[in-house]
This record gives C-alpha cells, sequence and structure tokens, in this order.
C-alpha cells in the first residue's frame, strides 16, 4: 500500500469527511444493535425520534449540546496548537467549582452582572487548571497529555471531598450536593417549560469568538503556526511558549465555561455528576468539527443527539445506553481516517 | 554479463517523473559516477535499487536474475549495499548493534555477539577501517559514522556499494581517505556507484560517468574521456556560469562578536570564545565540516539564543537578551539552513509565511492584534512578482512549492526589508543549478547594496566563489578569517579537521585592505591561541 | 514514625505491594515495548478495562482462569492492532488515536457488559485465582508471607520483567524493536519491515495491558465493575517516563507506587479520621506527576517516538 499527498484538495472532500465519519460509525454501531436481535432502521429512527422527534426531545438535545460546544472549543484550540489538553473533565469541574464558591451566596449581584461574573471566575478557574500542566510541559518539557489526564482524576476526588464536606448541602437529606445558585446567578430558560437555558447562546457566542479569533487575529495566527511548525514559528519571531500557554489558557477557560452552565444553567447546584464525561466527549466533538469553532457547533448538537436519542433508544428496544459512548469513540477513530483520506491518497498494488 | 543492469526504469511521484526510463549497467571492479543536480533523480534511482520504492515501470537485474522489487531484503541478499546520504543510525545504540540488526534470524532466542565482535574486528583490519564497536553512535564524529555505514553494507556482503553524496560532510582529507578505501574496494572486485554532484571528486574517482538531467539519463562517457566543462553542462543542460566577485571597499562594521561563548542545556560549550567582525559589502564565509558549531553560531546569530559570554554587537548595538523577533527589527536577515523545518510553515498560506516575521507590525496587523489580510496580500503579491516565485498565487499553500520556489519565498521575506546584515546558513542545500544561481545572485545585490554577509557552508566551492574571507569552525572554535583568494581548499581542510592555522603554513597576506579590517582578527588570533586545545 | 515504621515490617503491607504492583507492571511494560518501537499507546487505559471485562466473562461464562488470561491477551493484541493500523500504517495521529481507542474499548467493554448480563444489580462474581504458596519459600517467616504467598498472576508480572528485558537486549527481534523507536530508517535499511516489528511490538504491547486489566477482575478481586481501572492505565503512562524506557527500572518505579499506595491505604486507616480520604487517593495520580516532573528533563525519549514511518514516501 503506498500512500500519496494530494496535491489539491477538493473542498467537499473536506466537508464530506465528517460525514462520511458518521456514517462508517453509524454503520459499525449496527452491529451492536443486530447482536441484540433488534432492527437496526428501526433503532436508528428510534434514536433519531427520541433526540429530534418533539419539541422536548428537540429542547434536551439543544441543552445536552450546551457543554459539549464548550469542551469541544476547549478541545479544538487547544489540538490547533498541537496541545493535548485531556483535561477538559476535570478543567469542567474546576469551573463549575468558582460557580459554585461564588455563586451560592458569597458574591451578590444583579443578575445582568451576577452572570458574566460567574461565567468569568469559572473561565479563569478552567484556565487556572491548565497553568500547572502547560508550565510543566513549556517549562519542563513535561508530557502534557498524561498530566491533564492525572488531573482530572484528583479534580474529581476534591469536589468529592467538598460535596461530602464542607460544601454539602445541609438540606440535601444526604446527597452529596452544594447549596443552590442564588436565583441572580441562574441562567434564564430559553425556552419555557423545558431545560433549555441561556447557556446555548453563549456558547454559539464562544464558538464565534473563537473563530473570529482563529481566522483575523495575531493570536489565531500564532496559533496555528505553533500547531503546525513549532520550530518554524519560533524562527520567524513567534513566542512559542507564551503562545502555547495562551491557548491552553483559554482552551481551559472554555472547559471552565462548560462546568458553570452545567450548574448555573442546568442544575442549580454542584453535584459529582454534573458531567458524564463532557470533557472527554469533547475531543470527540472537536474532531468530528475537524478543530473549526463553527463546525464544533454542529459536531455538538450531532453527538448530543446522538446521546439523547440513545436514552429514548435503549428503553424502547433494550439496547444498552452505553451503544452511544461506543459510536462516540468510533467517531473520533473513524475522522481520523476520513480526514487522512481528504489530504493522501491510498494506493493498492 | 554486467554485474546489474537497470532496464527501462521508470518512477512517477504524482505528476512529477523522477525517473524516465532509464537503462544502465554496471561491471566489477567498476566506479560507475552517477552525476546530476539535486532533483535530477539520483537518490529515486538507488532507492528504486535498493528496494525503498517500486519503480512504476522497468526491472532490475544482478548477474543476469531479475531483482524482486520493492524489497530490501532481496537488494541486500542479491549484495547490494547502500550508504545513505542522511546516516541510517540509530545514534543512541551502540555501533556492534547497528551493524548486526537484520543479519540474524529475528525469532532467534540469542544474539551471536561474540562472534560478531570478531567478524567486525577482522574486516576492520582487512579494510582498514577502525571502529570501537561497544561506542554509541551518538558519539562519533561524522567521517566515523561513514565507515560504520560502510562496514554496516560489507558486513552482509555486499559486492555493489552505492554511495549518496558521500563527501558532503566531509573534509578535503577525509575525501581523500575515503577515496583510497574505495580504490581498494575495487581492486577486490567490488563494483561502486558514487553519486555526487561535485565534478573533481567525479573526475578524481571514478571510471565511468552518468549524467541524469531531470529524471533522464544525458550521457554517459569513460571519465578518461571527460573533463569539468563539458560534464557540467551536460548535467545542467547549459554552460555554468560562477558568480563572480567583484573587490569592494568594506565599510562599517555590521556584526561584531568577540569572545562569545554559548552553552547548551548540559552546560556543554557548542560556541567556544568565537570573535568575527563582518563589514557592509563583506561576504565572510565560515567553512566546518557539519556538526562542529554551525548551528550553534546561526541560533545566535538568528536570535535564537544569547551569548554565555562575550559580547554581540550587530549594527553598533549590544545585543543581551535576543529573540528572534528583536533580532529581525534590528535589520538582520536570516535564511535558515533547512527551509521545511524552520523556514515556512508548509500548511500556512504563501501570504501568510511572507509576513511571519512581521505579525505585530502595521501594515501587517493594526493595533498588534486584528491581520490586515488585504494588506498582506498586497504585499505577498509584490513579492511574488520581484522575487518570481513560481506559484498558483499567495493563498496557495507553501508545502507545494518546490525547494527554489519555497527558498524565493524565504529570501523575499529575509530580504525584502534591506537588511544590514544577512545570516545565510546553507541557502542553496538542495537546490538545482538554476535556484542557486538565483539564491547567489540575490546574496551578491545584497553585498553591493552594502548588507554585511555570514555565508555558513559545507560546501568549499560555494565559499571560494561567493566570499570575500574564509573562517573555519571547528569543536565550537572559529579561527581568524583568511582572504578567500589566498588561501587554499587544503590549508582549510587541514582546519576544518582541527589543526590549528599556526601549525599550517598559511600565505602572507597584510596587504593595506586587510590590515583596515583586522583590529578583530588580531583579537581573535590571541583568543585561538589561548584556546587552542 | 515508629507507625509507619510497623507498617513497612508487617507481612501485609508487602503483600499488598505486591499485589496492586501486578497490574501495574503489566500495563507499564506493555506500554514500554510500544514506546520502544515509537508508538504512544493512549489506548492503554480503554485496553486495560477490555481485558478486565473479557477475562472475567469469559469465567463468567464457564471458562477457566487461564484461558481466560488468554483470551484477554488476545482481545488486547486485536485493539492493538487496530491502534497500529492507525499509526503505523497509515501514520494518523498516536494521540487521537489512543484517546479514541480508549473511549471505544471502554464503552464496548460496558456495552458487552450490559449486554450479557443485563439485569445484574449487584456485579456477579467468579472464584478469582487464588494465592500459591511456593513450597518452602513461602514458610520463611515475613518475607515468605509477603513474597511467596501471591497469585499466580503477580509471579508471572514479575517474571515478565526480566523476561521482556532480555527480548528487548539480548535477542535480535529485541534489537529491531528498539530500533524502530529510534530511527525506523535503520530498520528499513537493513531489510526489515519496520511496519511488521512496530505492529508486533504494539500487538504484544497491548496483550500485556489487557492482561494487567485481567488481573484486577481476575486475581485482585472477583468481579467487573464500571470504572474499575480508574486511571491506572495513565498511572502505567507515567511510570514509563518515570522508568526512562527501561524495563528494570519500571519495576522499581512501579514498586515504589505501589508501596506508596498500600501505605497510603494503611495510613487512612489510621489517620483517616483527621485527613478525609480523597486526599488519600488523590496521592497516586499527583505522585505520578511528581514522577514525571522528576524525570522529565532527563528523560532520554526513544527518538522517533511519535514519528510515523512510511515506506517508500519522497521527503
Amino acid at each position: 500500500m503506498q500512500i500519496e499527498l494530494r496535491e489539491h484538495i477538493a473542498p467537499w472532500r473536506i466537508a464530506l469527511a465528517p460525514v462520511a465519519a458518521v456514517a462508517v460509525s453509524l454503520l459499525l454501531g449496527s452491529i451492536l444493535i443486530l447482536w441484540v436481535g433488534a432492527s437496526v432502521s428501526e433503532a436508528y429512527l428510534l434514536l433519531v425520534k427520541g433526540a429530534l422527534g418533539s419539541s422536548f426531545a428537540l429542547t434536551e438535545t439543544f441543552t445536552r449540546s450546551i457543554p459539549l460546544i464548550f469542551t469541544g472549543l476547549a478541545a479544538a484550540i487547544a489540538f490547533r496548537a498541537r496541545f493535548y489538553n485531556i483535561g477538559g473533565e476535570g478543567q469542567l469541574y474546576c469551573g463549575a467549582l468558582a460557580a459554585t464558591f461564588f455563586g451560592t451566596g458569597l458574591v451578590t449581584l444583579p443578575p445582568l452582572l451576577m452572570i458574566p461574573f460567574l461565567m468569568l471566575v469559572g473561565a479563569l478557574a478552567g484556565g487556572a487548571a491548565l497553568a500547572v500542566p502547560v508550565l510543566l510541559k513549556t517549562h519542563l518539557k513535561v508530557d502534557e497529555v498524561v498530566t491533564t489526564l492525572l488531573l482530572n482524576f484528583v479534580i474529581l476526588l476534591f469536589v468529592g471531598y467538598l460535596l461530602e464536606g464542607p460544601w454539602k448541602d445541609p438540606m440535601s437529606m444526604g446527597w452529596p450536593q452544594s447549596e443552590s445558585i442564588i436565583d441572580e446567578g441562574v441562567f434564564p430558560k430559553l425556552v419555557d417549560k423545558s431545560r433549555l437555558h441561556f447557556g446555548l447562546l453563549f456558547a454559539v457566542i464562544g464558538s464565534v469568538l473563537c473563530w473570529a479569533m482563529m481566522r483575523f487575529t495575531v493570536w489565531g495566527y500564532e496559533i496555528r503556526a505553533v500547531g503546525h511548525n513549532p520550530s518554524a514559528a519560533r524562527f520567524s519571531g513567534i513566542n512559542v511558549n507564551a503562545t502555547v500557554i495562551r491557548t491552553a489558557l483559554i482552551s481551559g477557560g472554555f472547559a471552565g465555561l462548560a462546568g458553570v452552565s452545567e450548574v448555573a444553567g442546568l442544575k442549580g447546584y454542584l453535584t459529582l455528576d454534573i458531567s458524564p464525561g463532557f470533557g472527554y466527549t469533547g475531543i470527540a466533538v472537536a474532531m468530528l468539527a475537524q478543530l473549526h469553532p463553527m463546525a464544533v457547533i454542529l459536531s455538538a448538537l450531532f453527538i448530543s443527539m446522538i446521546y439523547v436519542g440513545a436514552d429514548s433508544m435503549s428503553r424502547a428496544v433494550n439496547i444498552p445506553t452505553y451503544i452511544a459512548d461506543v459510536l462516540v469513540g468510533l467517531s473520533v477513530l473513524s475522522i481520523l481516517v476520513s480526514v487522512m483520506l481528504t489530504r493522501y491518497r491510498l494506493r493498492w498494488r | 554479463m554486467a554485474l546489474l543492469a537497470f532496464h527501462h526504469i521508470t518512477k512517477r511521484f504524482g505528476s512529477l517523473i523522477a525517473n524516465n526510463d532509464i537503462t544502465l549497467s554496471l561491471e566489477s571492479g567498476e566506479v560507475l559516477a552517477l552525476l546530476g543536480e539535486n532533483g535530477a533523480g539520483k537518490t529515486t534511482l538507488m532507492n528504486i535499487l535498493y528496494g525503498h520504492y517500486l519503480a512504476d515501470e522497468g526491472y532490475i537485474e544482478v548477474d543476469g536474475t531479475p531483482l524482486p522489487p520493492g524489497s530490501t531484503d532481496a537488494a541486500i541478499k542479491a549484495g547490494i549495499g547502500m550508504v545513505h546520504q542522511h546516516f541510517t543510525l540509530a545514534e543512541n545504540l551502540t555501533v556492534l548493534e547497528n551493524i548486526m540488526l537484520g543479519t540474524e534470524s529475528l525469532w532467534s532466542l540469542s544474539q551471536k555477539q561474540t562472534a560478531a565482535r570478531k567478524k567486525l574486528a577482522q574486516m576492520s583490519l582487512d579494510y582498514g577501517l577502525a571502529v570501537a564497536p561497544d561506542a554509541p553512535v551518538s558519539a562519533l564524529s561524522v567521517g566515523e559514522r561513514q565507515r560504520v555505514e560502510i562496514l554496516k553494507a560489507l558486513y552482509r556482503d555486499a559486492r555493489v556499494l552505492i554511495l549518496d553524496e558521500p563527501t558532503a560532510v566531509l573534509t578535503p582529507q577525509e575525501a581523500e581517505s575515503l577515496f583510497s578505501t574505495l580504490e581498494s574496494l575495487t581492486k577486490r572486485g567490488f563494483a561502486i556507484i558514487f553519486i555526487s554532484h561535485k565534478l573533481h571528486e567525479i573526475l578524481r574517482i571514478s571510471d565511468r560517468v552518468a549524467v541524469l538531467r531531470r529524471g533522464q539519463i544525458v550521457g554517459s562517457v569513460a571519465t578518461a574521456d571527460a573533463d569539468r566543462s563539458s560534464l557540467a553542462e551536460m548535467m545542467v543542460g547549459r554552460k555554468v556560469e560562477r558568480p563572480s566577485l567583484d573587490p569592494m571597499a568594506t565599510g562599517k562594521a555590521v556584526v561584531r562578536l568577540e569572545g562569545v561563548t554559548l552553552q547548551n542545556r548540559n552546560e556543554v560549550p557548542t560556541l567556544d570564545q568565537i570573535s568575527l567582525t563582518v563589514h557592509q559589502h563583506q561576504i565572510i564565509g565560515i567553512a566546518g565540516v557539519a556538526g562542529n558549531g554551525q548551528s550553534a553560531l546561526a541560533d545566535l546569530l538568528s536570535g535564537l539564543s544569547s551569548p554565555t559570554k562575550g559580547t554581540f554587537e550587530l549594527l553598533g548595538q549590544a545585543v543581551t537578551r535576543a529573540s528572534p523577533a528583536d533580532i529581525v527589527h534590528r535589520g538582520v536577515g536570516r535564511i535558515p539552513e533547512d527551509r521545511h523545518h524552520s523556514g515556512v510553515v508548509g500548511d500556512m498560506t504563501l501570504w501568510e509565511n511572507l509576513v511571519s516575521e512581521d505579525l505585530r507590525v502595521p501594515p501587517v496587523s493594526r493595533g498588534g492584534f486584528l491581520i490586515d489580510q488585504k494588506a498582506c496580500i498586497k504585499r505577498a503579491e509584490r513579492l511574488i512578482e520581484q522575487f518570481d516565485i513560481r506559484c498558483e498565487g499567495p493563498e496557495a499553500e507553501t508545502k507545494l512549492l518546490s525547494g527554489g520556489n519555497m527558498q524565493k519565498l524565504i529570501l523575499a521575506r529575509a530580504l525584502s526589508p534591506n537588511p544590514g546584515f544577512i545570516l545565510a546558513n546553507q541557502p542553496v542545500r538542495g537546490l538545482d543549478e538554476g535556484a542557486i544561481a538565483y539564491v547567489h545572485g540575490q546574496l551578491l545585490a545584497a553585498r553591493e547594496r552594502g548588507a554585511g554577509i555570514l555565508l555558513i557552508s559545507e560546501d568549499l566551492d560555494e565559499l571560494f566563489s561567493l566570499c570575500d574571507r574564509i573562517a573555519v569552525i571547528y569543536h565550537g572554535k572559529l579561527t581568524r578569517s583568511f582572504d578567500a583568494k589566498s588561501v587554499t581548499a587544503g590549508q582549510l581542510g587541514l582546519m576544518m579537521a582541527g589543526q590549528d592555522p599556526g601549525d599550517i603554513e598559511l600565505p602572507s597576506e597584510q596587504t593595506i585592505e586587510q590590515a583596515k579590517a583586522s583590529i578583530s582578527d588580531t583579537l581573535q588570533d590571541q583568543g585561538t591561541k589561548i584556546h587552542a586545545d | 514514625m515508629l507507625d509507619i515504621f510497623d507498617i513497612l515490617i508487617s507481612a501485609g503491607f508487602w503483600a499488598a505491594t505486591l499485589r496492586i504492583v501486578s497490574p501495574l507492571i503489566l500495563g507499564t511494560l506493555g506500554e514500554l515495548i510500544c514506546e520502544r518501537a515509537g508508538v504512544l499507546n493512549l489506548g492503554i487505559e480503554g485496553i486495560m478495562t477490555m481485558g478486565a471485562m473479557c477475562g472475567w466473562m469469559w469465567v463468567y461464562m464457564g471458562g477457566d482462569l487461564w484461558s481466560g488470561v488468554l483470551f484477554a491477551a488476545f482481545v488486547g493484541a486485536l485493539f492493538g492492532l487496530l491502534h497500529s493500523s492507525f499509526t503505523v500504517y497509515l501514520g494518523l495521529s498516536q494521540h487521537v488515536t489512543g484517546i479514541g481507542i480508549t473511549l471505544f474499548a471502554s464503552s464496548l467493554s460496558y456495552y458487552v457488559f450490559r449486554m450479557l448480563l443485563p439485569n445484574a444489580t449487584t456485579p456477579p462474581k467468579i472464584v478469582p485465582f487464588q494465592p500459591y504458596e511456593i513450597p518452602l519459600l513461602s514458610d520463611i517467616p515475613v518475607v515468605g508471607e509477603a513474597l511467596f504467598s501471591q497469585t499466580p498472576l503477580t509471579y508471572l508480572a514479575l517474571l515478565l520483567v526480566p523476561a521482556v528485558w532480555y527480548v528487548l537486549y539480548k535477542t535480535p527481534v529485541g534489537l529491531a524493536v528498539r530500533m524502530a523507536g529510534e530511527n525506523p530508517m535503520a530498520v528499513e535499511a537493513q531489510g526489515i519491515n519496520v511496519l511488521s516489528i512496530r505492529t508486533g511490538a504494539v500487538m504484544v504491547g497491548s496483550a500485556f495491558m489487557a492482561v494487567g486489566g485481567a488481573f484486577i477482575t481476575m486475581s485482585a478481586f472477583d468481579a467487573f465493575y464500571f470504572g474499575m481501572i480508574n486511571g491506572r492505565g495513565w498511572i502505567c503512562v507515567a511510570l514509563v517516563i518515570f522508568a526512562s524506557w527501561r524495563p528494570g527500572k519500571a519495576l522499581i518505579g512501579a514498586l515504589l507506587f505501589a508501596g506508596l499506595d498500600a501505605l497510603q491505604v494503611r495510613a487512612q486507616q489510621m489517620a483517616g479520621a483527621i485527613i478525609p480520604y480523597q486526599f488519600f487517593l488523590m496521592l497516586p495520580y499527583i505522585l505520578s506527576i511528581v514522577a514525571m516532573v522528576i524525570m522529565a528533563r532527563r528523560a532520554s525519549y526513544p527518538q522517533a517516538l511519535l514519528t510515523p514511518f512510511r515506506r517508500g514516501e519522497r521527503t
């Protein structure tokens, strides 16, 4: 087998890559559905119905996509700079911690200020959680993949400690959860009588800002240059370490926002299970979006659809809900291949 | 019957035809020189022979039996050995391990180290190629590494030895000793394919020359019937004119280094008390075998590192804590050693690469933050025209450029602001003759305009044809500079091998013109004497 | 202070250390083999989960223990093949592939577990490996009880350390593996297929990881829980760096680590009232980070780690 670089990349190939990846994942996933003995078409139809079939389902899908957009942006921007931040999960909880710390009565501001304030401290906390790994990388050359991964466990244990100890809500009847966010800090609902909140708007604004930064600013230029070729970037006068640190802080900040929006937008208080792995799923979101900030919205919606749809599908045809995680894992792998095929051609001989 | 025969070999890479219908043969005891410019297809042809590449058409015969294509293993078993231009050695492993790899069945449960050691010792003796079997390759000099590569091939009973640009990294004396090794090998019946673009070496060592141009054999002659100019013309396809250096009065100093020491992370000096002055209207060449401190010197002058000790003055101002951005904005144009590695970001567009040194400066960006794409593209269009960069336009991806055009892009970025000092580190490596002439022409024009230029090169011919003065770097130490018209290649070679200039009979050269610029040289002389080991 | 000393000379502490160290040794050796060949395998966490599930399920379904271990190794090797088709043959990002495999393999393990045991509320149990007391040696007081009354998989893990060392440093195939991680072109130039060598190394390494996972469900415990690997795979990746890619040092690093972990469990029992247990549980992860920080500067990475090799590609 020979791998050849394509000299010209047709735009349709780039657009088609995620579609092909999703198709392949669904196809492989259907093996698992067949194993249960269910009809594949019926199962996937149930999945789509469960995610988009009613206005309730739709709002659930949109709600679920909010943290995924944030963690997807976190992964996308970091991966652009070849900084492998796998710690989105931990940073998400740090953002949630900050929102809980400041939002449960410590600070009281009118809603117009309180919500931005909570988002600010959440983003700062998320960035701070990534400060240690990024400084270890830039100054001591410690691989960031392992440090960010390990910190996820440390942070989660710390949250557990707080929720079982000093932060435990005395009214929670023994459940490990924090007190509630004060009313001024709670995100308003976007759609009445649903769980869909303003976080969606913030997430979309975040994507637009992120895209604009990548496209129009010196920072975006530097992130791309450092990601593609750090030595050339350094040679031409870009401060590589500063760029990596800045990127990491922005990335951690986005992951932190995911935590804020789950606490202040969805739940109203902090628990140990506000995230069923949004930080890790964010990597899949970013990969499916080919690291493009605007495409992150679409890919987050798609993955959220899988999760929400899988819930109702599994109830109907008795397929374990883990089917959604399997599909997400598969899509990370298949997008890698399909993106590669946009740039290279394989020749068999 | 020929020992080795290529039959109608054709190889394409995308739209590029690297080898076009090549037919060629080789007898035992013969040295065949494969002459051609960079990119003519020499290495591709050898990679097909050695099984790295598959030919699209044609076949190869050894002793009349066809060689299975695309299998290095088969090539080795047929008695073909290759010394790659970029050595294929693992630096962290020992010489013996490097040589033994692949000589035993992969699934045997032990290694016969003792036997291998004995065989290697015997071979070292037989061929006069001494190596320390247990030394890690990282501890060896370039010449020694090449010896290991040759031994690797001989250890596997090669009868045909391919040497791809073997002298590029050697001093003239080391090259001479390589040649005598090769001569003794041919006397024992080995056949040798010697790839080079250096004419004098080819005339010196080969029995027959095959000339490749754009993937085709354009001529095949007995070396006895060939001469320099006919070969050169065959290789390039037209008369080659070497640039001529008109003497010019030098101006004031643009770069002055005095007693500069640079240490790496392990506090080993990579530059050891060097002194150097470059004046306006002057090209100073740095000769030396690769790995003797050239990169450290280049890093220093391009702002990637700051001196640990000593003074570094740039255009009259002291530099203490340098950064690439700072160096560029003080008026330095830099041509890096490896254009793919540090010259350009291949995945970004031409215009992005053309503005990469001025990102935070108007008109490239507003307020140092918002990039003004229109202004950038306009600038890129101007530079593309001015420097004749053949491309699809400023929005094309840079990695699609040919080597020569990529180098033009780097020249455009480095030279268009009219820098007072230019650092050119191996500026023509891997380029074809047309591009080489272009780069040299640009450097000479810059000299004319008043720039001072430092040219780092491993190619003495290039240094002689382009430089006013030449200094030699060895183990991080720099000799004083010598007038390029009076110093000889032999003398430089001795210095490149580490001899103290004081021990070499050098031409007397105190002309009035040089006396002017010799204050720093005297200082430096003292430096070398004190610190010579 | 005296308390700690008491712990250190107790047989129970050492026995616990060896129990904790076994999956770490297996995982670390597996990762080390992959990285020595030039491939970072971040699929480790998922592959260990897969191994834990497969080995356990095999026995639960009626297979015997040793064939369960083999089955886990086989499935691990399959995921290694998946990893290497991406990273070795197609030259795709080793980071993203590894994360993708971890996501895929762990969720697939859970899916299969739920699929086969849909109604299990409390995790069902198997009869795990029993301690095997080595005759004579196990009669030595303290030491015998600590070192020679372990389950067979622990002995296997310990024996694999010198075995891996021997193969890597004393056999032709080991030389080829190390060379593939240093300079793949050198391997290619000697007529050996780099892609096969790397694929083989990743498959064997992944099999090791899977057995490491299987140890947890078949030897240390007797049931499969969700999230039971709990970052052990990532700790192994850190240990490889700590060990500078050497099997002997990997053993020392893993022992040190497991010892501190065992100590932590005991300290937790003593000081649990004062210091919340979460802080003790954090220790292994923090220690791993510290270990990496200590070694990172000195580490001599395999030179070609993370660099794909494409045969016949024009450079």
